[in-house]
């Protein structure tokens, strides 16, 4: 295999921290590439380096001026240090672990009390709400990345027919709702304004302050979702209470 | 025991320079708003710069201390008093069991800093005493401070012999690292170059208006709309402290201490790291102006705040030994 196999570019994200960007897509093969990439650093850390943030198909870099400036007697920048390092490092492959891939299956109660907009958009897709669950729970979703709140996940790719875009203005929405955002799928940790439409609400904690993984889900783990009746919701949530 | 609230303030947490690592989990760093101001505070009392340290907002809580204590204040002025007497910032002083502390009017800035000889007896939350408000954990209990809430200093400060009243010790820390620019510089951002040649104009010529929709996450501004040669959308991707997004109303968003990991919105700036401090100052209505830098004088300005930091340290443990010295510490 030659490498790189993606095209990137490298670039400053303020003066302490670098992006390499696959090209603003979301592609599960250049999502991949980015897990392995992030996964290698986690394992191996550069010198200097605070921490990595995978997203769809960029890797950002923050750094300790500072630290490397002591480091490094050269009178060019840091970010220049940095982005030779991450040029030199990118032209060899790192190795793809996918076995470690986790399927989970989250229980999700889609009534209406749950999913304030799932009507609308059965409607606005012209077709039944039976029809968005079982739609919706077919498939297994990749998550892509967390980012936005503690444990939120970015998950795709929904079937074309309940695709939505977000919602123009942010609304309050309860932890554990479902939601759908263009091609995207995703859940709400905690309790937070957010512009997904939602469909449905999970009673499973997806983010626990208390544990030493706190976020039930990991960037690169596949989910399904199936459907519970209100019933099982409350009691799925009352048995994670005790 | 060591200190305890009074009354609650709008909104005073538990900060230090915020939790890092846990951000490929969507678990975004907070801590201090004003990081320079706080390691001056910590500083002053000798203690590590990132120690722990209460952020105020105006108005404050008001704070009894149930044993002695070696403080300092550090970043705004909030006309400080002990026991009704006015106190200064920057500055060192001991108090006493019982004394009071309360804050009476913003005079400038927008967060101060209270930090405690030893810091406080709390559990860090991956590694860090930070509080988290969105996730309601770190710091203390997880928000802001309460009426009643009790904080324990890790480390008890001896009474002087026969003193009974809190003393100012009489150095000042010297909060000048040399910045002479009025503007708020700032370096482009990726999506730089999608805004219209008019509204990069702008973008460097306008003030920008810090609105009310302003906290610790971001800071909106008010101008006229900036406009977007295209239509075409980032996907999520790395936000940072200091980076100002496009929102699609053509408006701007700054963000601050508590912004989330990773954002959709062009990052049309990035506002330097030395020049976070002089935005965690700033209030609703404040003007802004932006004027860009390279890479290069961006760190070079970084690094020489730091150096500043790193000078304060080596002047206030001299003085602070020379002090416990005489004291017969």
């Amino acid at each position: 295999m030659n490498y790189p196999v993606f095209p990137y570019r490298i670039f400053p994200l303020g003066d302490n921290a670098i992006t390499i960007d696959f090209g603003n897509c979301i592609s599960n093969a250049v999502n991949r590439e980015v897990i392995a990439r992030f996964n290698y650093l986690q394992q191996n850390p550069l010198p200097g380096v605070i921490e990595a943030v995978p997203a769809y198909s960029s890797l950002t870099i923050y750094y300790d001026v500072m630290a490397l400036r002591k480091l490094n007697s050269t009178t060019g920048t840091v970010f220049e240090v940095m982005r030779q390092q991450l040029e030199d490092w990118l032209q060899n492959p790192v190795e793809q672990k996918i076995t470690e891939e986790r399927l989970i299956k989250i229980p999700a109660c889609y009534e209406k009390e749950f999913a304030p907009d799932i009507l609308q958009l059965a409607t606005a897709k012209n077709i039944s709400v039976e029809e968005v669950i079982s739609i919706h729970t077919a498939k297994t979703y990749k998550v892509y990345m967390l980012g936005f709140l503690p444990g939120f996940t970015y998950m795709g790719e929904v079937d074309e027919k309940i695709t939505i875009p977000r919602k123009p203005q942010p609304v309050n929405i309860i932890a554990g709702s479902v939601g759908i955002a263009g091609k995207q799928t995703g859940i709400y940790p905690l309790t937070s304004p957010g512009g997904w439409q939602i469909i449905g609400r999970t009673p499973v904690q997806l983010f626990d302050a208390g544990k030493e993984e706190p976020t039930l889900l990991r960037t690169g783990d596949r989910v399904q979702f199936f459907s519970i009746t209100t019933n099982d919701f409350y009691e799925i949530k009352n048995t994670s209470l005790q | 025991m060591s200190l305890k609230i009074i009354k609650a303030g709008i909104l005073d947490t538990i900060q230090d320079m915020g939790r890092y690592g846990y951000q490929h989990l969507g678990i975004n760093p907070t801590g201090a708003m004003d990081k320079y101001a706080m390691q001056i505070a910590n500083i002053l009392v000798g203690n590590k710069p990132g120690e722990a340290a209460i952020e105020l907002h105006f108005p404050a809580s008001v704070f009894m201390f149930t044993q002695p204590a070696l403080i300092a204040l550090g970043g705004a002025d909030f006309s400080a008093s002990i026991n009704g007497e006015p106190v200064p910032t920057l500055h060192c002083i001991i108090v006493q069991k019982n004394d009071l502390l309360q804050f009476h009017k913003p005079v400038n800035g927008a967060r101060a800093y209270l930090a405690v000889r030893g810091g406080f007896v709390i559990d860090k939350w991956l590694h860090s005493y930070s509080t988290h408000l969105k996730a309601k954990t770190g710091g203390y209990k997880g928000g802001n401070l309460q009426k009643d809430d009790e904080l324990q200093s890790q480390l008890l400060f001896p009474l002087l012999p026969g003193q009974t009243d809190f003393i100012i010790l009489p150095w000042q820390a010297d909060t000048n690292w040399g910045d002479e620019s009025k503007e708020i510089i700032v370096l482009p951002g990726n999506e730089w170059d999608w805004l219209t040649t008019e509204a990069k104009e702008n973008f460097s010529i306008a003030s920008f208006i810090i609105t009310q929709q302003s906290d610790r996450m971001g800071y909106r501004l008010n101008n006229i709309p900036l406009h977007s040669t295209t239509n075409e959308e980032v996907v999520s991707s790395a936000v940072s402290f200091g980076t100002i997004q496009l929102l699609p109303d053509g408006g701007l968003i700054m963000l601050m201490a508590d912004h989330q990991t990773t954002g959709g919105y062009p990052r049309v700036a990035h506002v330097i790291s030395a020049h976070h401090s002089r935005l965690a100052q700033m209030k609703t209505g404040d003007k802004i102006h932006f004027r860009f830098t390279d890479l290069d004088t961006a760190e070079h300005l970084f690094i020489k705040q730091q150096q500043q930091l790193l000078q304060l340290q080596n002047a206030c443990t001299f003085r602070l030994q020379d002090f416990f010295h005489a004291q017969r510490y």
